[in-house]
């Protein structure tokens, strides 16, 4: 079981947003997540709002699974909204014992909400919809003019399709060495905080030291196929911009212009105001 | 059954190296030109002590001609630290010899302008199947030379598709190499390798971590690509069973080459052998206890069958 986590968060589905260029999902990303925060108009939410489902629709993935993600950051929401409320000047609304709830907190509170909910349950889209190995390539040829300032682009890219290979093998072992630690009566659950973090050490030990060797290993199986960068290398899968992710950065532009038109046109406060 | 019976009966259901196209032999166009030639080869392995500076010296190689002809199979035998897989590591380049020389292929390995040709003629499969595999799907992970070659991306699809099918995996070419057993991980290291098209394959102990159906799988398919597409082999071990199949066995301990020859007369000494730490094929035990009891056994018998038969021989 433990050795799926490759997929990492992947929800392999046959959908339009799947065979998107990952660079085109990762560049939507942004385009989403700057527009969250450049407009703060309810009507501009009201196009984000719209534009996301459609994404998600479109994605096949059920709505289950772009909501896990809010789980984690379910605190930190909490705690942003709290504090908004109770801390943001302007005109009472409510006053429970010394602290008061303003107009303006409450706005605020709301806004940041949504923002929130909405750059996480956005970037779920992108990477419940593309495998953590198109992903890197994507953004290895979407970084490659950053070569030119000497940063190693290739190089991370590398880094990081590696490290995501050996995160199952790396887990399966120290699995493994807990059990034989365990065996010899190493004790991993009781204890304060701070007796914990010092029983790990020797389950911390050997899973380096064989993190190290694995490390040698696979620098020697590279050279021996030949790898020597990026210099003159080919692709098995290049990336190529197809029709449909011609489409999408039109979308991804018709998206921004209406986001700039609604938060214009205070459409919501006339409607409010009849 | 002996173990030689076993493998062929495996193969021919698997129909290994049937994929491989008729332009890629590992021959190359030579005919029995020998493609691997070291001279008084020796290998220096530096100790250092705390502050890092050189405390000893430790000969791993020692002095080793090796002659190896273009289409053999040859085995290297050897106990744990007898300098086999050290040899091994000077084929690919990734070990230069402090002393000797090493021709691959007509090229020094010491000429660094040479490196990769010499990393493409000879390709390498190291022991543990997990820390060779780079990819995260098998195609992906055979696709690896070939892209590091800069083979156009056509070119690499249909280099990946004959080397797995050679390799028996095409139907796996989608799956994580995490979901495969040990022999099948090996089998797609064999794939990777025999992507880059080279004249020659080292295996430094491709078996050891496996099991034994792994290990038949593993050994199987090597020779089937020596036999198929004539790639040379050189296959480094410490099972004597896997020896059997080469045309040429060298046995090293402490650095040195201290016997060559074929199977048949390697296993024929059965004491020099032992003195090497090194177990005989039981057969070859068998025959040779017999012999010594007076039994009129001829020398280096290899399998169960062929004793049976001799047996049988002598009986009638």
């Amino acid at each position: 079981m433990i050795r799926d986590i490759t997929l990492g968060q992947f929800y392999p589905a046959d959908s339009v947003i799947h065979k998107l260029d990952p660079r085109v999902k990762l560049a939507g990303t942004m385009v989403f997540i700057v527009s969250l925060f450049a407009f703060r108009a309810p009507e501009a939410y009201v196009v984000a709002t719209l534009a996301l489902a459609a994404v998600i629709r479109l994605s096949k993935v059920p709505l289950k699974f772009m909501l896990k993600g809010l789980k984690s950051i379910l605190m930190i929401l909490m705690i942003t909204v709290v504090f908004n409320l109770f801390l943001i000047p302007g005109t009472p609304v409510l006053r429970i014992w010394k602290l008061t709830i303003t107009q303006e907190g409450i706005e605020t509170a709301v806004f940041m909400a949504i923002r929130l909910v909405y750059l996480i349950v956005g970037s779920s889209v992108m990477t419940l919809t593309t495998t953590p190995n198109s992903l890197t390539d994507g953004l290895e040829k979407a970084l490659r003019p950053l070569k030119k300032i000497h940063v190693p682009v290739h190089e991370i890219s590398m880094i990081m399709s590696i490290a995501l290979r050996f995160i199952p093998i790396l887990l399966e072992e120290t699995d493994k060495i807990m059990k034989a630690q365990m065996a010899r009566g190493a004790d991993f659950d009781s204890g304060n905080i701070i007796q914990k973090a010092k029983n790990m050490v020797p389950l911390l030990v050997p899973l380096f030291i064989s993190a190290f060797r694995r490390a040698n290993d696979l620098a020697m199986a590279m050279e021996a196929r030949g790898y020597h960068g990026g210099e003159g290398r080919t692709k098995m899968k290049p990336l190529i911009y197809a029709k449909r992710d011609k489409l999408a950065y039109l979308s991804m532009l018709c998206y921004l212009v209406v986001m700039f038109l609604a938060s214009r046109s205070g459409l919501v406060e006339r409607l409010l105001g009849l | 059954m002996g173990w030689k019976r076993k493998l062929s009966d495996g193969y021919d259901k698997v129909g290994l190296a049937a994929g491989l196209q008729d332009d890629w032999t590992g021959t190359g166009g030579y005919a029995e030109v020998g493609i691997i030639k070291g001279r008084k080869l020796s290998y220096d392995y530096q100790k250092f002590d705390e502050e890092g500076n050189p405390e000893s010296t430790v000969r791993a190689v020692d002095a080793v001609d090796l002659d190896v002809e273009t289409g053999d199979f040859v085995a290297i035998l050897g106990h744990n630290g007898s300098g086999k897989s050290t040899l091994a590591k000077h084929i690919n380049a990734i070990l230069l010899p402090t002393e000797g020389t090493l021709y691959v292929d007509g090229k020094d390995t010491q000429d660094e302008s040479k490196l990769w040709e010499i990393r493409q003629t000879a390709g390498m499969v190291f022991q543990n199947p997990d820390n060779q595999i780079i990819g995260t799907i098998v195609d992906e992970d055979v696709g690896f030379g070939p892209e590091n070659l800069g083979v156009p991306c056509d070119e690499i699809w249909k280099r990946v598709e004959e080397s797995l099918k050679a390799v028996g995996m095409w139907e796996y070419r989608a799956h994580s190499p995490n979901k495969l057993s040990g022999g099948q991980k090996q089998r797609v290291a064999i794939a990777g390798v025999v992507a880059m098209r080279p004249k020659c394959i080292v295996l430094d102990e491709p078996t050891a971590m496996l099991d034994p159906n792994g290990r038949k799988e593993v050994i199987c398919t090597v020779r089937e690509l020596n036999r198929r597409a004539h790639v040379t082999v050189l296959l480094i071990t410490h099972y004597m069973e896997e020896v059997i199949e080469a045309d040429k066995v060298l046995v090293m301990d402490q650095g040195k080459v201290v016997m060559q020859g074929t199977p048949k007369e390697i296993f024929s000494h059965v004491e020099e052998l032992k003195s090497y730490r090194l177990d005989v094929p039981q057969a070859t035990l068998v025959a040779y206890e017999l012999q010594k009891k007076g039994v009129g056994l001829p020398d280096g018998i290899l399998s169960m069958k062929e004793l049976a038969e001799e047996l049988e021989k002598l009986r009638s």
